[in-house]
């Protein structure tokens, strides 16, 4: 069991603890910058969707796991990113100014649609982010000229100051970049009076302004902030994704988006990775699975003799190639993860750490989630 | 120049009129009490103070400013501070970050510099750390700072509370009970430290409470409601020998 | 699967078949409305005012079910929607499947959802009492999948028609009366009398409101609180279910019908104000008026965002709603 022993308040500010987590995260980014020697180009692609999902995350979490506003509408901010930049790059402006231009767009809209913030609070503002979701989709139908509407958008690869990232590799590889300094940059913010005021917001608005925190500001800040990450990920999802169609920013995908950060683990950076990974890599699971279960199984019944076993897999197999299941399974694993394990995947990675660290005088109690009762959050 | 000043304030919720044409002053320095039975309009009046609510008559003067129109984000950059009945604290968030977050007024970072993180930002944050400790070391408080306050005891949760109030540098300290909930070596031990923030730290403070003992120990000046009426102001004792303050609280 | 339309484009009105497109924000209403013929503005627009009130009263019955369980319990349900569709697909597999009456198919869904979202509140929802009101609304979203795919897999995941006794139109003075909207509209006004004699005069309805509004005092008063939960989701569900079946005939049962309705419903219970049954209604009604009156009045990208852009209004000008009051939490 380590002690940490604090002598200096910059270990408190700093970005890593102490060596051994700097350590750790060396390793973690020598196995990222390596991945693409080990894994085949289909699953490099994969990661790099974790790695934009990732992005998405962060924006994300700081809204609703640091500020506490809910926005059930965020599809959309990526949606007018990966537009923005896409309609810029087609008219031939350079890609690192039309990134840049692109997550302007993005955080104005987002500022503007944090305006109702500042006078509402809970399910309302995530009604208000949801009805603003919808007409922004509406947008992205109609304006033919820019967007192309139902036709859809074809995105090429990036082209960077002339050197072309047409290959899987080299995408990876800016993506993860990205993500590297989007973590940097918002952990920059919450360790400084900005993230506190984040925090404090969340928590108690009304003991937020006694100390002298001007609502309004730090909530556009908030809203603005998440727009731009939006933005960001918007251009580089264009990219990724290819074709660009208004169909793709919708509603369910805001949701899925939510479920991100709500599996990830509200309330840390790390929670929004893990979330990324898990809302990334679930679908090729799905799919790898809907194969291998049966597969698998037909041939354990073929070595025990049981035939059940195979019947059991081929009915799973079934089941997983309906249509329709993949949403299916995110829902459960939400409705679990709220039910069970509402700390999500970074909260359980939390405590797992712990207990090998007490090892072996864990306390088997040490989490345990004391019986809270109804707190009205209605205004009296 | 008048320290702090209310006068004539008067605040309805509807048809009921919570504070009734209330008027006190505080001096600098002194520890100004206002007492009554529950009900009587002692938060409300916190509230009107830290400008949470808007009076529907009377003025509030702070230093010889009118104060009866700020918005309620620069009353902790004026000078006053409060703590809650009910206590606000940032629950989700360790002790540090809620006593850190009541140096923002003193913030003079800028949004991109902190999004930097600039040296200049670590040597801000560096000085805000100091602030703090010294009010950690005031109210002994060392040995939860990384705690997340959900896990915190009620009567540290109170302290914290005022440990927070304290860290925004304040002139005027708005107490709202205080007491309430410490059993009696607690009680005491607040006894000392308002004492101490008078006399030590040099701040004037405000006031609401029902234990009679702390009140007659610590204060200099006493106001006593009833139903959002003032009944009678003076010292401890005068006000607990006023009949009608009497009558109010004993009835008949 | 195409259908017939009157489409007014460009000026001219034609009658078309064109296909069905479902999106996540529209209903498509299958049935024939008359061309807006220069001088026959009166009867498009009782044809409109007839067809809107239809819609709103769907809303309408949806949010209800919301405000009733925000009222009594604080949640929002985002699952209300898939209680629609699920509530139509039972009554479509007891109409189609198994053969037996209307009325009777009827009663067994209603029964069976009812029955369905009380067990939900038991077993789940109870489970989550404490929790911040985001996580939860996100379990009713994630419920709301689970239901979606459920749905899918039982009974498929194409368009079924229900069959109705109710598929006539009755024609008066220009006004086409299709007597399935006719018994949307009768239906609601009969079920929103039924529940205003439920809450008023039984005391089961009583102890609902009293429980709605203090629930210790309701515990102090030896109410059965988690009972009357279940009950308040039962009917609920049971509201949505009526919706449900009286909806199908005219957009057809698929399993994302509950979701675009879902959403309106929301616009119409915020409108409404959140905390009252009669302005869920109100508020029903008027989404689906707007919608029908900028349906025939504007561009085609406006129809499907009027209602939002109500709800937005709505919420900037007057947040608490039209008949909800506004509240302040007490420091």
């Amino acid at each position: 069991m380590r002690f940490l022993f604090k002598t200096a308040y910059e270990q408190d500010i700093k970005l890593f603890r102490d060596r051994t987590t700097v350590v750790w995260y060396l390793v973690l980014a020598v196995t990222v910058l390596a991945l693409p020697a080990m894994l085949s180009r289909y699953y490099i692609g994969e990661i790099t969707w974790v790695f934009i999902y990732g992005i998405c995350g962060v924006s994300l979490m700081v809204l609703v796991g640091y500020t506490g506003l809910v926005s059930l509408g965020h599809a959309a901010f990526l949606g007018i990113g990966a537009y923005a930049h896409a309609y810029l790059v087609h008219h031939g402006v350079p890609w690192v100014a039309s990134v840049a231009i692109a997550v302007a767009i993005t955080t104005a809209c987002g500022v503007i649609v944090g305006l109702p913030a500042l006078r509402m609070t809970g399910i309302y503002l995530a009604i208000a982010t949801l009805a603003f979701s919808v007409i922004i989709q509406e947008v992205f139908t109609r304006w033919e000229g820019v967007t192309g509407g139902f036709a859809g958008m074809a995105v090429d690869k990036p082209e960077i100051f002339g050197i072309r990232f047409s290959n899987e590799t080299s995408f990876y590889y800016l993506c993860g970049a990205t993500l590297a300094l989007t973590l940097l940059l918002t952990q920059n913010l919450l360790r400084s009076p900005t993230g506190r005021a984040w925090i404090a917001i969340r928590d108690s608005e009304i003991a937020a302004q006694s100390m002298g925190v001007y609502l309004p500001f730090y909530k556009s800040v908030a809203f603005a902030y998440s727009a731009a990450l939006m933005g960001l990920a918007g251009a580089l999802f264009a990219h990724k994704i290819a074709y660009l169609a208004p169909d793709i920013f919708s509603i369910l995908f805001s949701i899925q988006l939510l479920l991100l950060v709500i599996v990830g683990g509200l309330g840390s950076l790390q929670g929004a990775v893990f979330g990324a990974i898990f809302v990334a890599l679930l679908p090729p699971i799905i799919a790898i699975l809907r194969d291998s279960i049966p597969a698998g199984m037909a041939d354990a019944a073929h070595a025990t003799g049981i035939g059940l076993i195979g019947t059991i897999g081929h009915g799973i197999g079934e089941f997983l190639k309906k249509p329709g299941v993949e949403a299916g399974i995110f829902g459960l694993i939400l409705v679990l993860v709220i039910l069970v394990e509402p700390s999500g995947m970074y909260g359980r990675w939390t405590k797992i750490k712990l207990f090998f660290s007490m090892f072996p005088m864990y306390k088997r109690d040490s989490f345990k989630r004391q019986k809270s009762y109804m707190r009205s959050e209605r205004l009296r | 120049m008048t320290f702090f000043q209310a006068e004539n304030l008067a605040i309805n919720f509807g048809g009921i009129r919570a504070v009734d044409d209330v008027s006190f002053t505080v001096e600098r320095g002194e520890v100004f009490t206002i007492i009554g039975p529950n009900g009587a309009g002692k938060t409300t009046i916190f509230n009107l103070v830290s400008r949470i609510y808007d009076p529907s008559a009377g003025r509030l003067t702070f230093e010889d400013h009118d104060i009866t129109t700020t918005p309620p984000h620069r009353i902790a950059e004026i000078g006053i501070a409060r703590t809650f009945q009910n206590i606000e604290l940032f629950e989700h968030a360790t002790l540090l970050q809620n006593l850190l977050l009541a140096r923002h007024v003193n913030r003079k970072s800028g949004f991109f510099s902190e999004l930097l993180f600039l040296p200049s930002v670590r040597r801000m944050e560096v000085e805000h750390r100091e602030a703090v400790e010294k009010v950690v070391d005031f109210l002994d408080l060392q040995q939860y700072r990384d705690t997340f306050v959900v896990n915190l005891p009620y009567g540290v949760r109170k302290i914290a509370e005022l440990a927070r109030a304290l860290c925004t540098g304040p002139k005027l300290l708005l107490l709202d009970e205080p007491s309430s909930g410490l059993n009696v070596e607690e009680t005491d031990d607040m006894a000392f430290w308002i004492e101490d923030i008078k006399n030590l730290l040099g701040i004037s403070v405000l006031m609401v409470e029902h234990d009679m003992k702390l009140v007659a120990a610590v204060s200099d000046r006493v106001l006593a409601l009833n139903y959002g009426r003032p009944l009678a102001t003076g010292t401890p004792q005068e006000v607990q020998n006023h009949p009608e303050v009497i009558r109010a609280y004993l009835g008949g | 699967m195409l259908q017939l339309m009157f489409l007014r484009r460009n000026g001219v009105v034609a009658l078309e078949f064109v296909p069905r497109t479902r999106s996540d924000t529209g209903i498509d209403w299958v049935g024939v409305k008359p061309p807006a013929r220069g001088g026959d503005k009166l009867a498009t627009f009782l044809q409109l005012t007839l067809n809107g009130l239809a819609v709103g009263c769907i809303y309408g019955l949806v949010a209800l079910g919301f405000v009733l369980i925000y009222k009594a319990t604080e949640l929002v349900n985002f699952a209300q929607g898939d209680f629609l569709m699920l509530g139509a697909f039972v009554s479509y597999m007891a109409i189609v499947w198994w053969g037996l009456d209307y009325w009777i198919s009827f009663l067994i869904a209603a029964l069976a959802v009812a029955a369905f979202g009380a067990l939900l509140d038991m077993t789940v929802l109870r489970r989550v009492i404490g929790q911040p009101q985001f996580a939860v609304v996100m379990l009713t979203i994630g419920l709301g999948a689970i239901f979606r795919t459920f749905a899918s897999v039982t009974w498929g995941s194409e368009i079924y028609t229900l069959p109705t006794p109710f598929s006539g139109v009755t024609q008066v003075a220009g006004v086409t009366l299709s007597h399935q909207y006719l018994s949307i509209i009768v239906a609601t006004l009969i079920l929103c009398g039924v529940l205003y004699g439920f809450f008023r005069y039984t005391r089961m309805g009583v102890a609902m409101q009293a429980t709605s509004q203090n629930q210790l005092a309701a515990y102090c008063m030896g109410i059965p609180v988690k009972l009357i939960f279940s009950l308040v989701w039962a009917i609920s569900a049971a509201v949505a279910t009526a919706a449900g079946i009286l909806l199908a005939p005219v957009t057809l049962i698929d399993i994302n019908m509950g979701l675009a309705v879902a959403l309106k419903a929301f616009a119409a219970a915020v409108v409404g104000g959140f905390g009252s049954i009669p302005g869920a209604l109100i508020g029903g009604i008027t989404i689906g008026l707007i919608e029908l009156y900028a349906g025939a009045t504007l561009p085609e990208g406006i129809k499907n965002t009027a209602p939002y852009i109500v709800l937005l209004v709505m919420l900037a000008v007057r947040p608490q709603g039209l008949f909800g009051t506004p509240g302040r939490k007490r420091v």
